[in-house]
């Protein structure tokens, strides 16, 4: 009953998002990287199906055609969803090869369940940033100012993990937000800053980076308490385990590390 | 003349609708004539209704429609006051409030205003049914509200339709009766349309009879009884009718002559029996029927089946015989008859 | 009562198999996950989820949020099926599409279409905050707002179908009495929809009280301000699946008791 509102509202958000990024001419798209030599792997073939966190849209797709290209033989599916909704389709037998998950809880859920076959290595780091529309029309400069009740600020909700982060940080930094409004996922909170209808939210700093030129970071000192890990794994009943473990290593290769820092991930 | 019109309407499907109609003050006019002959439709013009297609409308001087002046009165400002023929009783009200209505959109308080209708409500003889939902009431009182919530706006033209279609036979006499009293009372002229010929003698003064569109004669019910121009006139109005005084079944006509009925009745009555019903004798006949009397034949006029004789003599009467009968009793103006009407064949109606 | 019309009755009552089994399949359809929620409601700590204030706060919110939103609809919807049903308007067919389109449009396309228009930086929004300082997003009138653009179409639609269906010649008698239009409207063409009045306003109702992705997108989400019952089943299924149970029990409770009163007493449908 719930579910199909929310993959609404996602979907909704998006093609907000993606209508703000064509009507300012999708300047700030990632740029193709540099043309890579295969280094990474041998050549690897069959399909490998990869299940990652929504927010690794973007560069894992780009990873994948990278991949691909690389591999003669190879192509790599994706399933895009909330850690949450995958870690569970895992458990249920999904047939997928590759967990990328947005939260080591997540992965915990699968490992768990013994559905994984060696430990999983953390692949990137994300933090929070504070965004805010372009030109910063609140002057905002810092955590701070979330506590002044004329600025209006908008938060991830507690229970969903970016409104956790949230609330971590400025736990660590002393400071009690007085939000306008608790948002159910990141990019809702991101699309009120798009629209200017807040003067800043906390989102990851990931989410600023593909929002485009509508949207500005401000980097804040607390940020690195509370930094949130990726990890990665091979599933245990892998169906292409050998492809499987070729496209890990071509995520944590050197390419794959120049992707994710693009975007704005931290690479460990 | 109060009312003056003259009505055009033309619509796609072919139906075309032209005549004119004059009322006097205090005037009921019958417009009589089949369904479809466009009774209706020239009931919703002079409402204002319908916007004539042509010609003009002029009620007390002022022009209410007029197609080619561009003038258009919308109904609710013309003085003209409207019973429907399923009456249209707002449901959701009180048979006060549907009287005390137009006094409220016109304006009145609203503790005038039902005081007034309820004086209306009294004058129909319902004040005791002033809180009365309208599926409560009768047919015969839910059309006395109707009239009283017509009259309650004192209009200066009243308009009916079919106001005694919706009735059956019994309540009919009645109301019609009733209807004759307050259209005596009401000053202002009435046009009533109906496709009843005895509704339309029994209650105007004068009748206009219209077919497909057309006016195809008018004059006083008596004269257009007496003289119809076409067939469908006399088939239609063919109709003897008096008034009278009613003792038991004895019925002592208004302008000489007495005759018998089959139902007793007392005080003012209409008495009415077809021409089909007269029968002829060359010299007086015994036997059962009740009423005879001596007659002069005054006209005589073919028609489809039936050959139409008038006769003078108190009454005076209109009788249909077969062409054969014209030869056996030598009928020719001035041939002295008499006239046999079983009181069986007759009706009377209160008055 | 006959013995003829008993029977003829009798006859009329058997239902033909062909209809019965859809129907029972649809009921059971619609039932089915109703009863889920019964049955896997945490029973046990079902008062101490709902004693928690917030529950309160936002079963208040949601009651009031519908209510009002149900009040803007009915000043301006009927009105407007007025306009639909009566006037000699062209392009009313175009406009009647217009008015559906919030049927079809996914609610949170509508919040962002409000947010476009009534945002702080939206089209008539940015004169309202800096001519009158009035913001509506992340606001209870933002959530009326939100509820009342969902829900207006059903009222508009069942109003409209029924000044259609009502009788005209009632207007007709009304003028030849003396009544202006809006006299007319008011006490002759108002009061013979009234049952449709009642069925959209009641439909309205419903729909404003379970209305989410408009009022998330538009009106934001913040405990007291603007998180009604949805939005904190929503949120709570995020965390404890379990209270979210709760909370939808509580709104289905709610919503069956007022819908079923209303139904007697205003529609008086056959029971």
């Amino acid at each position: 009953m719930i579910r199909p509102s929310r993959l609404a509202a996602v979907a909704g958000s998006a093609a907000l998002a993606a209508l703000l990024l064509a009507g300012c001419g999708g300047k700030d798209t990632p740029a193709a990287p540099a043309s890579g030599s295969s280094e990474a792997s041998a050549s690897a073939t069959g399909q490998v199906t990869v299940f990652a966190a929504a927010s690794l849209t973007e560069t894992f797709t780009k990873l994948g055609k990278d991949f691909e290209a690389a591999n003669k033989g190879a192509t790599v599916k994706f399933s895009f969803g909330a850690s949450s909704a995958l870690a569970q389709q895992i458990n249920s037998g999904a047939p997928a090869d590759v967990f990328a998950s947005a939260s080591p809880t997540n992965m915990k859920q699968v490992s768990d369940a013994g559905a994984v076959t060696d430990k999983p290595t953390t692949f990137v780091r994300n933090r929070l940033e504070i965004a805010v529309p372009k030109g910063n029309p609140g002057k905002i400069t810092g955590l701070a100012d979330f506590a002044k009740p004329e600025h209006k600020t908008a938060l991830c909700a507690e229970q969903v993990p970016c409104g956790a982060a949230a609330k971590q940080v400025f736990a660590a930094a002393g400071v009690t937000p007085k939000p306008v409004t608790l948002e159910q996922d990141v990019k809702a909170t991101l699309t009120k800053v798009q629209l200017g209808e807040v003067d800043a939210a906390l989102v990851y700093r990931t989410d600023v980076q593909a929002a485009g030129d509508k949207v500005e970071g401000i980097d804040f000192p607390e940020s690195a308490k509370v930094v949130n890990d990726y990890p990665l794994a091979v599933l245990a009943k892998a169906p292409n385990s050998a492809a499987a473990k070729a496209f890990v290593a071509y995520v944590l290769s050197d390419k794959g590390r120049a992707v994710f820092t693009k975007a704005g991930f931290d690479t460990p | 003349m109060t009312a003056r019109a003259r009505i055009a309407v033309r619509r796609d499907n072919g139906f075309d609708l032209n005549l004119s109609l004059d009322l006097a003050d205090g005037e009921v006019v019958a417009l009589l004539g089949p369904n479809g002959a466009g009774k209706t439709t020239a009931l919703r013009a002079m409402a204002g209704l319908l916007p004539l297609t042509d010609g003009r409308i002029v009620l007390d001087g002022r022009v209410l429609d007029d197609p080619a002046d561009r003038v258009f009165v919308p109904p609710e400002r013309r003085s003209v006051g409207v019973v429907f023929q399923d009456y249209l009783l707002f449901r959701h009200m009180s048979a006060l409030d549907n009287v005390a209505f137009g006094l409220r959109a016109r304006g009145a308080g609203r503790v005038q205003a039902r005081a007034e209708a309820l004086e209306w409500l009294r004058r129909v003889d319902l004040a005791e049914h002033a809180d009365t939902r309208p599926r409560s009431l009768s047919g015969g009182q839910a059309q006395r509200v109707a009239l009283a919530r017509a009259l309650a706006t004192r209009p200066r033209l009243l308009l009916l339709d079919e106001p005694l279609a919706a009735l059956d036979a019994s309540t009919r006499m009645q109301v019609r009766s009733d209807l004759r009293h307050h259209l005596a009372d009401y000053a202002g002229s009435a046009l009533l349309v109906t496709h009843d010929p005895l509704d339309a003698m029994v209650l105007a003064d004068r009748l206009v009879v219209v077919e497909d569109g057309r006016t195809v004669q008018e004059g006083t019910p008596t004269h257009v009884a007496r003289h119809p121009r076409t067939d469908y006139v006399a088939s239609l109005v063919g109709l003897n009718l008096y008034r009278g005084s009613a003792a038991g079944t004895t019925v002592l006509l208004e302008h000489g002559g007495q005759l018998t009925t089959a139902h007793p009745a007392d005080g003012p009555v209409h008495i009415a029996f077809p021409p089909s019903a007269v029968g002829l004798h060359p010299r007086e006949p015994d036997g059962s029927p009740r009423n005879t009397w001596p007659v002069t034949v005054a006209g005589i006029e073919q028609h489809a089946d039936t050959v139409r004789v008038r006769l003078d003599g108190v009454p005076p009467v209109l009788a249909d015989v077969t062409t054969a009968a014209v030869a056996e009793l030598g009928l020719v103006p001035g041939r002295q008859l008499w006239a046999a009407v079983k009181a069986t064949e007759t009706r009377t109606y209160p008055s | 009562m006959t013995a003829g019309t008993r029977a003829r009755r009798g006859a009329r009552g058997r239902l033909p198999v062909v209809l019965v089994l859809p129907a029972a399949l649809g009921l059971v359809f619609l039932v089915i996950p109703l009863l889920g929620l019964v049955l896997r409601a945490p029973w046990s700590t079902l008062l101490d989820q709902l004693a928690q204030p917030e529950v309160g706060d936002a079963l208040r919110l949601s009651l009031v949020c519908a209510s009002l939103a149900t009040l803007v609809c009915l000043l301006l919807g009927v009105p407007l099926a007025w306009l639909l049903a009566r006037s000699d308007l062209p392009g009313r067919g175009v406009l009647r599409a217009l008015v559906t389109v919030p049927l079809v449009l996914p609610p949170v396309v509508g919040g962002v279409a409000l947010l476009l228009v009534l945002g702080r930086r939206g089209i008539l929004g940015q004169y309202l905050d800096s001519w009158f300082g009035v913001s509506l997003p992340f606001s209870t009138a933002g959530v009326v707002l939100a509820e009342a653009f969902v829900a207006m179409p059903f009222l508009v639609i069942s109003v409209e179908g029924a000044l259609r269906g009502a009788d005209r010649r009632y207007e007709e008698a009304a003028a030849t009495l003396g009544a202006s239009r809006w006299h007319t409207f008011r006490r002759v063409t108002l009061p013979s929809v009234a049952p449709g009045i009642a069925a959209g306003a009641v439909l309205c109702w419903a729909r404003a009280l379970g209305e989410f992705g408009a009022t998330i997108t538009f009106a934001g989400n913040f405990p007291g301000q603007t998180r009604t019952m949805p939005l904190a089943v929503y949120i709570a299924l995020e965390s404890a699946p379990e209270a979210a149970i709760a909370l939808s029990l509580v709104l289905l409770v709610v919503s069956v008791l007022v819908l079923a009163s209303l139904r007697e007493r205003w529609i008086g449908g056959p029971t």
